[in-house]
């Protein structure tokens, strides 16, 4: 029988190493999986990439893993938020190495690691700054700027509902990059809200595949209680 | 001359965003063109972060933090609205299906390119966001903006001296003294605020406008 579920966050990112690259779902607090990083920064492994639209605000999250010093480098595209101190103080220290991103070449980036491309051409980003030194092209009169997949070893999504298969699905805008980054890394770990028995979750609405999930941890919910039939 | 305040500037914008059309409100101040949509025009509004058919704030203590804007506010989902993920939002973004977006600006050059990511200077921390997708990606990108910075410099210039978001994007101006168009052809002014001459806006901004295009 395959059973993708892990007991507990720990367990879930248990084999992560040093240096590790390690994609983070969310949108601002919306969709960020918290307790599993928070497992990363229990866990002590250090030297690491962290590929996340934001960079961390407040304490918690991506903060509490730059706070702690794990991070050499971070991939966003908005960094600069409400209290995002933790990533400021360390990356005008020289510490924290950044590599900004615009937000929908990082969408498009990790969808083509994910989708097994070499490289794409987008629009975005030509004539600017974030496009320097980068080969561009003119296809059919508009130009364009080469842009490389980001590849990670670990994806740490939060979903609403999983199952042992490891079928997902999300809760309004908090789905973001989950299913993307889920396509993406080596190994795609999902905390849940509930964890649910197979064919609950009704196949149409299926969001993301199981396919592309490695573990499932179910966080800070009661299971599912399912009528007897 | 009479400048319109931001809510009015907000309202003038609205008028000019048609039925049935998919629109992205940048965040700040043209998150308020939302607030002067007509009520008798359906307009689907889209969220980068994964949502078309965006409503209203909630009322307090209907907060979903889950049901956010770009900007990480609570918002609400209108009846009919639906959820996806970042990339198929930035596929409606980037992929020219945003009839409109709306968005500030820093700098318009009268070539229609846009400067609203970074100020350039050395010490900021930089950020971009969805900013560089929506300049380029959009059918029409209307900015919204004072024409004048606080110590009178005009916004609409010649040529960007902050570093650019987008190259030749932006097709309307809509400012607290007029609308103007800017694109391939140059600046030319749509209405000026009353007390505003044609020779004053010229003197005040150092810009070159192009006669309007008569219309075919």
């Amino acid at each position: 029988m395959i059973d993708k579920s892990v007991t507990s966050a720990m367990e879930a990112i248990a084999d992560l190493q040093d240096g590790a690259a390690i994609m983070i779902s969310g949108f601002g607090d919306a969709g960020a999986p918290a307790e599993l990083i928070q497992a990363v920064v229990d866990h002590g492994a250090t030297n690491l990439t962290v590929i996340s639209n934001n960079a961390g605000s407040g304490e918690i999250g991506i903060a509490a893993l730059i706070k702690a010093g794990r991070v050499r480098k971070v991939v966003c595209s908005f960094p600069r938020m409400a209290a995002s101190h933790h990533f400021e103080q360390r990356y005008r220290s020289g510490e924290l190495e950044l590599e900004l991103v615009p937000q929908g070449n990082l969408a498009a980036r990790i969808q083509a690691a994910g989708s097994g491309l070499g490289a794409i051409y987008t629009p975005t980003g030509f004539g600017t700054l974030l496009a320097q030194g980068k080969e561009t092209r003119n296809i059919d009169g508009r130009d364009y700027v080469l842009e490389y997949p980001i590849h990670a070893d670990f994806a740490l999504i939060k979903a609403e509902r999983g199952d042992r298969w490891g079928n997902l699905v999300y809760r309004k805008a908090a789905r973001n990059f989950g299913p993307i980054m889920a396509m993406a890394a080596k190994c795609t770990v999902a905390q849940v809200g509930h964890m649910v028995p197979l064919g609950e979750i009704d196949p149409e609405t299926v969001v993301t595949p199981g396919i592309f999930v490695k573990r499932v941890v179910q966080i800070g919910a009661a299971p599912v209680v399912v009528a007897a039939a | 001359m009479q400048r319109m305040s931001r809510e009015a500037i907000a309202q003038r914008v609205a008028q000019d965003i048609p039925e049935g059309a998919y629109v992205n409100l940048g965040i700040g101040a043209p998150t308020k063109v939302a607030d002067f949509l007509p009520p008798d025009r359906e307009i689907f509004l889209h969220s980068e972060n994964g949502i078309l058919g965006m409503g209203p704030a909630p009322m307090a203590g209907q907060e979903d933090w889950d049901l956010i804007n770009a900007g990480k506010q609570p918002v609400t989902l209108l009846t009919g609205g639906c959820f996806f993920h970042h990339g198929d939002s930035f596929t409606m973004m980037r992929g020219g299906h945003i009839d409109i977006c709306v968005l500030g600006a820093f700098q318009v050059s009268v070539h229609g390119d846009l400067a609203n990511w970074h100020t350039g200077a050395a010490d900021a921390v930089p950020a971009v966001g969805g900013a560089m997708d929506l300049a380029i990606g959009a059918k029409r990108v209307f900015v919204m903006m004072d024409l004048f910075t606080k110590s009178g410099e005009s916004k609409l210039v010649q040529r960007c001296t902050y570093p650019l978001t987008g190259i030749a994007c932006v097709s309307r101006i809509y400012s607290d003294v007029g609308v103007f168009d800017v694109g391939p052809g140059g600046a030319s002014v749509v209405e000026l605020v009353p007390g505003l001459s044609r020779e004053e806006l010229a003197r005040l901004t150092g810009v070159a406008f192009v006669p309007e295009p008569v219309a075919a």
